[in-house]
């Protein structure tokens, strides 16, 4: 550098020193801009959106897509995710790491580098509405076309379906050789053919009839179903009779499809509801039926259960996936020695009192749905879906399954089979059956009765417990969880057969899936109250439940 | 012996009967009643409203009390019991002879107690949104009547949003089936045809919403853009807006307007997946005033935990305490009949910097905030009603109703019909 | 007959404690509500007379529960329903009464009616503006009703939990079928804003006392009547039935029969107690039909003590009044002192309340055990 400037010198030492000033200045200064002038352009029209109305915003972000700028996606990003701010002092747009950090961490949106901190009482958010985050949406996805991942693709496609445009649909034109992937492939072919639908030539229509035609998703069905459409004057909207047939024929064809798949879609909802009744109903089917005792704070050891979640993602908040899974023993351990405890202190008084058993357990859930009122105040808690167990399993276009209801099915089975496996095969389940049996023989036999018992009602209140972490995935975590269960629960161990596990699970579920065939035709109320009166009739001709304890009792006196 | 221990039983019974009668003499001390489920299915969201009272109590005995006495609170727990409502409701008025109640959540609860306090001359503050059809000389309504909520609503979504499909969905009982009567004849006069609206009731604590929320994604896949406005009851949300959140019908598809879901709601619920969701109030504790800043400090510091969220109701309690202090202090006096009489036509300022004034019909005047749910519990104003709207008790939208209007400076009615010029229902004195 | 009958009374010393209770009961409530003045310390407030309106319909309920169940061993965890029946037609006939005095001034239609865009009144409310018409349908409801299921139940032998929890189910289904608002039962807000009964004012004090006196006077009677049965042969059948249902029907007797006529008279004797609730209470609503109701009713009574009828009265009275008093001393905890009341009522107190008092001890048919061992082989019969 030092070169140059003394060749400089010597070639301009007739120049002056104003000619050398100006060039020294220029090595200074050019350096210092290095910005471009499409960074200056983009930061700009980044900075107008600070105190645009929502409607202008709108336009705004229109105007930063077309710039082609590479800081679009990130940008984009954080305002969807309400991560863009600004500073009070100086104005200047900045993405943050994490809304509800503090002091927030902030990221220059021209470099995507870090730019120090900044305390939120120093900053403002830009804020978004419902329309804005759907630009957004499909903004994103149309860069999410050329993402590696091929579910990201998927979902970027899918998201474009939604509302086609002249430039989606010339993305996703440029996409298709590319693309290597078989099902974003296909999906590719469905938006093309949706636009192939307005095209002028009828053959080219319908070929995309019959491309479209073994589609699933609502979406084509809407756009055939306009084409079959009769205008007000008689004529059809689309013109050609063989494209119209072609197209009712699709319509048809996919309405036999959905139907199906509706069909089953009911019956995993029933499947889903009866699977939460078993759940509630097989820690019941143990104290009660093999213990013969009246349980009514059942419900409340669910909800010690629920709340026993709720305080294990207190403890552990950065842990939510894994919350569930340590919620579920701890939970079981809590209700359960809650459970021993009731036996020894209570209920261990009133065996051959049954009918007392159900004043004093009463008495219990009055005053731990007070504890749970006092300790964690009257209000719902808010206990957090683990993201493995959020959203649903998309099998095809027409039948999603949601996760939480899957996982509540399968956990009812692994929970029906442990306990089944417990009472069945190990001793502390010999020992169950054998003191319900016969209490004095067992007791003869050298079997500590007392301290069975004690297990007994600790295995039941366990898995209600258990049921109760099921159930705050579903429902509202708060003192009352226990009242809105009691009923049910009782219902499904009676219609099963009192002490019959096999029962339970049969009538739960059975319950579940009429219930939920007869709701669309006759309304959630009036669809339960069927179900009640069902069940009165089916007592009356089946006094005994589902599966009745074989041989005589001894009723017989 | 024998004889003894026989009536010992009854007698009991008997003296404590009467006990429960005999009323405590204070005579330096005005008695607040405060009439909230502090148990059962109501309490998880009426607790919070006693609290606030007791705060609004403290607050008033720091500045000097009120006429120069101190206030003292009484409180009950009618148990989310409607009938426990009235008896307690009986109690206040009769046995501990309070000056004024603060209470009642539910419609019913409110129906339950409506004619004790018109026997009795009692004066209620009852602080929460509801569907109109009434107005009691003794109730001061300073929650929204629908005008005041749901048609703002639903105007923000056909105008703003292009909603052309209404879902209406709500728990059965008489707040949604009012609303969403009110709700179709609107949307019929605004022309929106029959089947462009699907109206759907579930029971209370209604928690297996699969096959419903299924329901409304396939009605709002029909190609216009759809919105729900949801009449849902308190408890069974949370289910709802979890189902909704697995089925991925996210606020920018199938928005979802509330009118019962505040900022207490949503902190019972894990608010990721809701967020762009809708709620309709005339508050909001995000909104930046300072007379907001300084209730939430003050809240803060009450009930010693600076997590706990202000809600709607919890204003209109704010608002009713300053209302009847004012009132008190205009009368002279705490007795109702006195400052039933001296209520219409003050006035006093609001937490979002307007202010609340007593119409002739016992409702007030709130300005209409519309909210979208922000991923923190919070709301995002994205709509506010030029200015303060007055409660209707009587909406115009229903043909039974609106040839009726309420008067209680004028024309001492509440149920006034204009067509027949007959004063029916409630008038009392 | 006639010694016979006052031999009776005169041995049933609880019995003839708690008619002199009640009767004074029915004089003190007039004369302090009416002639004290209210100034007085000693002036029974309207609150008051509701209140004891109230539990007086109350223990009429755990009268009809105790029958049944201390007496044959049928427990019902539905016996609400029943009273709430009774409840609802008394409800229909004050609603009819409001006439054109409704806020939408629709003399024939109740407001809800008006509300919900009735065209007409629905066929199963004519008549009910008659007071005779709607008396006969506080009885014959909750009969017809007792009549039906009871047949079917009995018949095919439906004992124990099993009965115990389809009288749960149908409890639950009215009171979810009464919640819905297309019923024409007034929905979630039920029947409220009345006016008067055969023409007087419900908000004058006079016809609270009135009602008070005509609630006394129809637990004396039904009490009466209970115990009439209790000690007559047919009483006797029913109390073998209790302790050894399937030898007594081997020994002959119609057990059936029994066991459904005593269940129709118990819900009647419910119904009434509802019907006379309704107008002190001013409101009647679906959550009366709510299955905790029903198994509060049964706490009451085995609070108060079964198998004596004046123990059951004794229990309504007593956890109601502390219920009322609890809610209003210890607004913040007052179910600790409720759920610690029952539990310890439970332990220490397993004959209930009057088995505190020994000298009625003597009225109770011996053998705590026969007792437990019936109910255990009720709850083993399903087993």
């Amino acid at each position: 550098m030092l070169g140059t400037k003394l060749q400089v010198r010597k070639r301009l030492s007739s120049g002056g020193p104003w000619r050398l000033a100006l060039l020294l200045a220029l090595c200074v200064v050019i350096p210092l801009r290095s910005q471009s002038p499409k960074d200056a352009a983009f930061l700009v029209t980044l900075g107008q959106l600070r105190e645009a109305s929502y409607a202008d915003k709108a336009g705004i972000l229109e105007k930063l897509g077309q710039t082609g700028h590479p800081s679009i996606r990130p940008v984009f990003q954080a305002l969807l995710e309400d991560r863009l701010f600004y500073r009070n002092s100086d104005q200047k747009v900045f993405i943050v790491k994490a809304a509800d950090a503090v002091p927030l961490s902030l990221i220059d949106p021209i470099t995507l580098k870090n730019a120090g901190t900044a305390s939120p009482d120093g900053m403002t958010e830009i804020g978004v509405n419902n329309a804005l985050r759907r630009v957004l949406q499909i903004g994103i996805a149309r860069f999410g076309l050329s993402s590696p991942d091929a579910s990201v693709r998927l979902d970027a496609v899918r998201q474009m379906l939604h509302s086609l445009d002249d430039s989606s649909i010339a993305l996703l034109r440029e996409r298709l050789p590319l693309e290597k992937n078989s099902a974003v492939k296909k999906e590719i072919a469905t938006g093309l053919a949706l636009a192939a639908l307005d095209n002028s030539d009828p053959k080219a229509r319908l070929e995309a009839v019959a491309t479209l035609r073994d589609s699933l998703s609502q979406d084509v069905r809407n756009r055939l179903a306009a084409l079959v459409v009769k205008n007000p004057d008689g004529t059809f909207a689309e013109s050609d009779p063989k494209v119209r047939q072609a197209a009712a024929d699709a319509i048809a064809h996919m309405d036999r499809w959905r139907s199906f798949y509706s069909g089953i879609e009911t019956l995993f909802f029933g499947l889903s509801v009866g699977s939460v009744l078993v759940l509630i109903a097989i820690g019941l089917a143990i104290t009660f039926g093999v213990m013969g005792v009246i349980n009514m704070a059942h419900g409340e050891l669910m909800m010690l259960g629920a709340y026993t979640t709720y305080v294990v993602q207190l403890i552990m908040p950065g842990h939510i996936g894994i919350s569930i899974l340590v919620a579920i023993p701890a939970a079981f351990v809590v209700a359960g020695l809650a459970g021993v405890l009731m036996e020894r202190t209570i209920i261990r008084y009133l065996y051959g009192r049954p009918l007392e058993t159900l004043l004093a357990t009463f008495g219990v859930s009055l005053i731990l749905q007070q504890g749970v009122r006092s300790i964690f105040s009257a209000l719902n808690r808010a206990v957090i879906t683990p993201d493995w167990m959020s959203g649903s399993l998309r099998l095809n276009d027409a039948l999603e399954i949601t996760y939480n209801r899957l996982y509540t099915v399968v956990f009812t089975l692994i929970i029906f089979f442990l306990l089944l496996l417990v009472l069945k095969r190990t001793r502390i389940g010999l020992d169950i059956r054998a003191v319900s049996q016969n209490r004095a023989m067992a007791k003869a036999m050298g079997i500590r009765t007392e301290w069975v018992d004690a297990m007994t009602f600790g295995l039941g209140s366990g898995i209600a417990g258990v049921a109760g972490v099921a159930l705050s995935q579903l429902t509202n975590v708060g003192p009352n969880l226990g009242q809105d269960y009691i009923v049910d629960s009782f219902l499904v161990v009676v219609f099963g057969g009192v002490g019959n596990l096999w029962g339970s699970l049969i009538g739960g579920t059975s319950l579940g899936i009429v219930n939920q065939l007869l709701e669309p035709y006759a309304g959630a109320v009036l669809a339960k109250i069927f179900v009640l009166v069902a069940l009165i009739l089916f007592i009356q001709a089946r006094p005994r439940g589902l599966f009745p304890q074989a041989g005589r009792a001894s009723e017989d006196k | 012996m024998k004889c003894k221990s026989w009536l010992a039983v009854p007698g009991l019974l008997l003296t404590g009967m009467l006990f429960a009668n005999v009323a405590a003499a204070q005579d330096n001390v005005i008695k607040v009643g405060i009439l909230h489920s502090l148990s059962g299915t109501m309490a998880i969201s009426e607790t919070t409203l006693k609290d606030t009272i007791l705060m609004m109590i403290a607050e008033q005995n720091k500045k000097g009390g009120l006429l120069g006495k101190k206030l003292v609170p009484v409180v009950v727990d009618p148990a989310s019991n409607w009938p426990l409502f009235a008896e307690k409701a009986a109690e206040l008025l009769e046995k501990d002879k309070v000056a004024v109640v603060f209470g009642c959540w539910t419609s019913v609860s409110r129906k339950s107690v409506l004619p004790v306090f018109e026997k009795d001359d009692g004066l209620l503050f009852y602080p929460v949104q509801y569907e109109g059809e009434e107005s009691s000389r003794n109730v001061i309504y300073t929650g929204a009547a629908p005008n005041q909520q749901a048609i703002p609503a639903v105007d923000y979504l056909m105008k703003e949003v292009g909603v052309k499909r209404w879902v209406l969905e709500g728990t059965d009982y008489v707040y949604p089936r009012t609303t969403n009567k009110i709700l179709e004849a609107y949307l019929h006069l605004k022309g929106v045809k029959p089947e462009d609206i699907s109206i759907n009731y579930t029971p209370f604590g209604y928690s297996d919403w699969q096959a419903r929320v299924a329901a409304i994604k396939r009605f709002g896949s029909a190609g216009k853009k759809t919105a729900v406005v949801s009449t849902i009851n308190g408890d069974a949300n949370v289910p709802f807006y979890k189902e909704l959140a697995n089925q991925k019908i996210s606020a920018e598809d199938i928005p979802v307007v509330a009118f019962s879901v505040g900022e207490e709601e949503l902190s019972g619920l894990d608010t990721k997946p809701l967020v762009g969701h809708l709620a309709a109030w005339n508050y909001f504790e995000s909104i930046n005033t300072p007379a907001n800043k300084a209730f939430i400090t003050q809240w803060h510091a009450f009930i010693k935990n600076n997590k706990r969220t202000t809600n709607d109701p919890m204003e209109a309690h704010y608002i009713g305490f300053n209302l009847w202090v004012k009132a008190v202090q205009k009368a002279g006096t705490t007795s109702p009949d006195k400052v039933i009489d001296a209520l219409p036509g003050l006035e006093t300022p609001n937490l979002t910097g307007g202010m609340a004034k007593v119409l002739p019909n016992h409702h007030i005047t709130k300005p209409v905030y519309i909210g979208e749910v922000r991923a923190d519990g919070q709301f995002n104003v994205v709509w506010k009603s030029p200015g303060e709207v007055p409660g209707d008790a009587w909406s115009d939208y229903l043909p039974g109703s609106k040839d009726i209007e309420a008067d209680w400076v004028h024309l001492k009615c509440g149920n006034y019909n204009k067509i027949t010029k007959k004063c029916s229902g409630q008038n009392y004195k | 007959m006639l010694r016979h009958w006052s031999g009776v009374i005169g041995r049933d010393r609880g019995g003839a404690s708690f008619l002199a209770v009640l009767a004074l009961v029915a004089i003190v409530v007039p004369v302090l509500n009416l002639a004290v003045p209210s100034s007085s310390a000693l002036h029974l407030t309207s609150y008051g007379t509701v209140l004891i309106g109230k539990y007086l319909c109350y223990a009429m309920l755990a009268l009809a529960v105790d029958l049944i169940w201390g007496y044959c061993g049928i427990l019902s965890l539905g016996h609400a329903a029943f009273f709430a029946l009774g409840g609802y037609a008394m409800g229909m006939y004050l609603m009819r009464e409001i006439g054109p005095r409704g806020v939408y001034g629709n003399p024939i239609l109740p407001d809800f009616m008006v509300f919900l865009n009735y065209k007409s009144l629905p066929w199963f409310w004519y008549g009910f503006n008659h007071f005779g018409f709607a008396l006969l349908m506080v009885v014959l409801v909750p009969a017809a009703l007792g009549l039906v299921f009871g047949w079917f139940a009995f018949r095919s032998r439906v004992t124990g939990v099993y009965f115990s929890i389809i009288t749960q189910a149908l409890t639950y289904a009215l009171m979810l079928a009464f919640f819905r608002n297309n019923m024409g039962f007034g929905g979630n807000n039920g029947f409220t804003d009345f006016k008067d009964i055969v023409g007087f004012n419900l908000d004058s004090n006079r016809t609270h006392v009135a009602l008070v006196l005509i609630s006394a006077a129809a637990l004396a009677v039904s009490y009466l009547v209970c115990r009439m049965i209790v000690e007559s042969r047919a009483g006797r059948v029913i109390r073998a039935i209790r302790d050894a249902e399937s030898r007594t029907r081997f020994l002959g007797y119609p057990v059936e029969s029994f066991k459904l006529w005593l269940f129709v008279l118990s819900a009647i004797i419910a119904g009434i107690a509802g019907s006379l609730y309704v107008p002190q209470i001013g409101i009647i609503n679906p959550s009366e039909f709510s299955p905790i109701n029903s198994i509060e009713v049964v706490i009451w009574v085995a609070v108060g003590g079964r198998g004596t009828l004046y123990g059951a009265i004794a229990g309504a009275v007593l956890v109601n009044y502390a219920k009322t008093y609890f809610t209003g001393a210890l607004p913040e905890v007052w179910l600790y002192a409720l759920g610690a009341l029952f539990v310890l009522v439970t332990l220490f107190l397993p004959r209930g309340i009057i088995g505190l008092v020994p000298a009625w001890s003597k009225d109770k048919p011996p053998g705590r055990n026969v007792e437990s061992k019936a109910d255990t082989a009720a709850v083993n019969a399903g087993r």
